[in-house]
């Protein structure tokens, strides 16, 4: 009787202890959750389904190779609508319904700005994607940023160009300045203007326009009037368009012209302006150049991106925010490995003090968040014939000018010199 | 100035629609600039395609687009409007009606900047010592032609006056053996193809995305309010004070008070005179 019993007892002890082990199979098998609100409808959205497509090629890739610690990758995301007052509910359900592991911000500098009083009240490590000085005010320590901006990224934008601008000879003199009443904008003209003054440039021009402008031949006229040697423009893809065509239509000829334009660098207005954009000098993050095409994965990466970018209707070159939004990915995963868990502290004392191997080269973040060393390229757009779309995928159309380090070919000056 | 006037004439032919829906009869069609964006990727199409110029896009397209605004009202009509309940429900329809219109683009088109090369892209001519842009002498020359063939087939046609004739007494109109709904349904119909037009003006003007619709709600309602609703030279008159204002701003004050002075306009406008500068 007391054998039965203990016999019994054994059985309930194996039932019970395999019972347990089994849990934790399947808490192993668990994926680990990856949160993010993303720019898939609205404004961004060009620059938001792309850079989502990275993130779900860095996930596919994950888990081929296993996952991360062993459990597979899963990417949870809504459409953020470009509508910054949609990102604390985004997030809140992220966390607290979707119970996600990680999270990263979407993209853009006015959709990390709600975000991140959240990761610090929560205690987050935050990956922040494409946010211009979003951190200059918190020195948030585990928000990690992956545009190349650098320490001071109010000037990252402009510094380039107005470096290459006081080189020149003759050196010009005076400036205009001019960008949307957008929060990027604006944070680029804040740069631009610490930088004239750095450099010794004269202000002839200094004004903002609002995003939703429809004519912007009189904002050109305007800057015509005032004489500038050089013109830097701060601005979102729709008015870099309508800046551009109006500088041609008003015969706008300073001797550099360019900066902060976003979205020339988008495969639609590449393709759409063709031979309009010969000569701007603009600032970018990635071009098919030989200096970044040596880097170990991007090749492999470039060539799956653009299958799939064909497919799913997204920017299909991806030159410009895609390997960034893998790289992010890359810096994330490689955390988590090295500290074998999701201790949120310890992922960010990490990456804090790791320099990481992405696929666009090595980073390593500083104190405020951003890159240690900035890497905010200026390249002119040179030699581009019609709108044929293979001509962008080779080198010698989008030169890098600077830095040194990246220098793909030189600057012609004056604009007007490289724009016929 | 000039290229107010210029900018104005495209307001004009972007405004037509609502102002004949809208002013005319009635109906808060908030849908009509997902129309217009829709016109503008139909000219897309067709200019990536066949390299066909946008405006003869937006022509041959007009039929097509006057079928669906004839088929937009009809449901409108006999969900809403039949039983009475037009007024917020039928806002909530075309609310909703612009938010499918806009993410069926996004599906079908994807998110990114569609823009066009037309022949007139980037040229401009001297006239008078006045640089005149060319890529919006031609919408404006177009959306002038719309407005004068509006109001001409308001005020000669049969159709046109029994148009006229339902913004105002629909009863009365019943009474003359005509079917009201029949002739909103033209009206509707008429306005939307408005749209297909106004947006191969758009997109020969600037780049649009399916969300482009966002930045001309506002200006497509305050210039028929601010023009008198259902007047059609009034909005042309509201089309060409916005456009002119923001021009001179943008070019003397700074571009940062354009629209803040062309919306003040109005509201000191409707403030003296409520109906509109036209409107009775």
């Amino acid at each position: 009787m007391a054998i039965r019993r203990w016999v019994v007892l054994g059985l309930i002890v194996a039932l019970v202890v395999a019972a347990g082990s089994a849990g934790q199979v399947a808490r192993a098998a668990d994926p680990i959750k990856i949160g993010l609100g993303m720019a898939l409808t609205g404004g961004l959205s060009a620059n938001g389904k792309p850079a989502l497509l990275a993130m779900q090629i860095w996930k596919d890739d994950v888990n081929k190779r296993g996952g991360l610690l062993g459990r597979p990758v899963e990417l949870i995301y809504y459409d953020d609508q470009t509508n910054p007052s949609t990102v604390p509910g985004i997030y809140t359900k992220l966390l607290d319904v979707d119970k996600v592991h990680l999270i990263t911000s979407g993209y853009g500098t006015n959709l990390i700005a709600p975000l991140l009083p959240m990761a610090m009240e929560r205690k987050l490590v935050l990956m922040g994607m494409f946010g211009l000085a979003n951190n200059e005010k918190y020195q948030y320590p585990n928000y990690f940023q992956i545009q190349p901006a650098g320490q001071d990224p109010q000037t990252s934008t402009a510094i380039g160009f107005f470096e290459l601008a006081a080189k020149q000879n003759p050196r010009p003199q005076t400036v205009a300045i001019v960008g949307a009443d957008a929060e990027y904008p604006q944070n680029a003209l804040v740069g631009a203007r610490e930088l004239i003054k750095k450099f010794g440039f004269k202000t002839v021009y200094d004004r903002t326009y609002p995003p939703n402008t429809t004519d912007y031949t009189p904002i050109v006229r305007a800057i015509k009037a005032t004489n500038p040697d050089i013109v830097f423009i701060a601005s979102y893809p729709p008015d870099s368009v309508g800046m551009l065509r109006a500088a041609h239509e008003v015969k706008l000829e300073p001797k550099m012209m360019g900066g902060g334009m976003v979205g020339l660098m988008f495969t639609t207005i590449m393709t759409s302006m063709g031979a309009q954009l010969n000569g701007i000098v603009n600032y970018d993050f990635w071009a098919p150049e030989p200096t970044f095409m040596a880097i170990p994965g991007i090749k492999e990466f470039l060539k799956e991106y653009q299958v799939r970018a064909e497919k799913e209707k997204v920017d299909t070159l991806g030159y410009y925010l895609p390997p960034y939004s893998y790289a992010m990915m890359q810096v994330l995963g490689q955390a988590v490995e090295a500290t074998k868990g999701l201790d949120q502290q310890k992922i960010a004392d990490h990456i804090r003090k790791t320099e990481f191997t992405t696929i666009v080269g090595k980073v390593k973040f500083g104190k405020n968040g951003e890159w240690a060393t900035g890497r905010t390229l200026m390249v002119q757009y040179q030699k581009i014939d019609g709108s044929g779309v293979e001509q962008f995928r080779g080198p010698g159309k989008k030169v890098v000018l600077y830095p040194e380090e990246f220098k793909s070919g030189n600057l012609i000056y004056p604009y007007a010199a490289a724009k016929n | 100035m000039v290229s107010g006037l210029l900018l104005g004439g495209f307001y004009a032919a972007v405004s037509l629609g609502v102002s004949l829906i809208f002013g005319l009869l009635d109906i808060a069609n908030i849908a009509q600039p997902a129309f217009l964006v829709l016109g503008a990727y139909a000219a897309y199409v067709m200019n990536n395609a066949l390299g066909w110029d946008p405006i003869v896009s937006g022509l041959l397209f007009t039929p097509v687009f006057f079928l669906l605004g004839a088929l937009v009202y009809r449901v409108y009509y006999a969900s809403f409007e039949r039983r009475g309940d037009e007024a917020l429900r039928g806002l909530v329809f075309f609310f909703g009606l612009l938010f499918i219109m806009e993410v069926s683009l996004s599906l079908t088109f994807g998110v990114d900047y569609r823009l066009v090369q037309t022949a007139y892209t980037s040229k401009s001519y001297e006239i008078a010592g006045v640089g005149v842009a060319l890529r919006y002498l031609v919408p404006c020359v177009v959306g002038l032609l719309m407005t004068l063939a509006l109001y001409l087939f308001l005020g000669r046609t049969f159709y046109g006056r029994a148009i006229m004739a339902v913004s105002q007494d629909q009863g009365a109109l019943r009474l003359m053996g005509a079917n009201p709904v029949h002739i909103k349904t033209i009206a509707f119909g008429v306005g939307i193809a408005a749209a297909a037009l106004a947006g191969a003006l758009l997109i020969s003007i600037a780049p649009v995305i399916p969300s482009a619709d966002r930045d001309y709600i506002g200006r497509m309602f305050a210039i028929t309010v601010l023009g008198g609703m259902g007047s059609i030279g009034g909005m042309l008159v509201a089309a060409i004070i916005l456009g002119v204002a923001e021009s001179l701003m943008s070019t003397f004050f700074g571009p940062s008070w354009s629209l803040a002075v062309s919306f003040g306009l109005l509201l000191l406008a409707l403030a003296v005179r409520p109906q509109g500068l036209f409107g009775r």
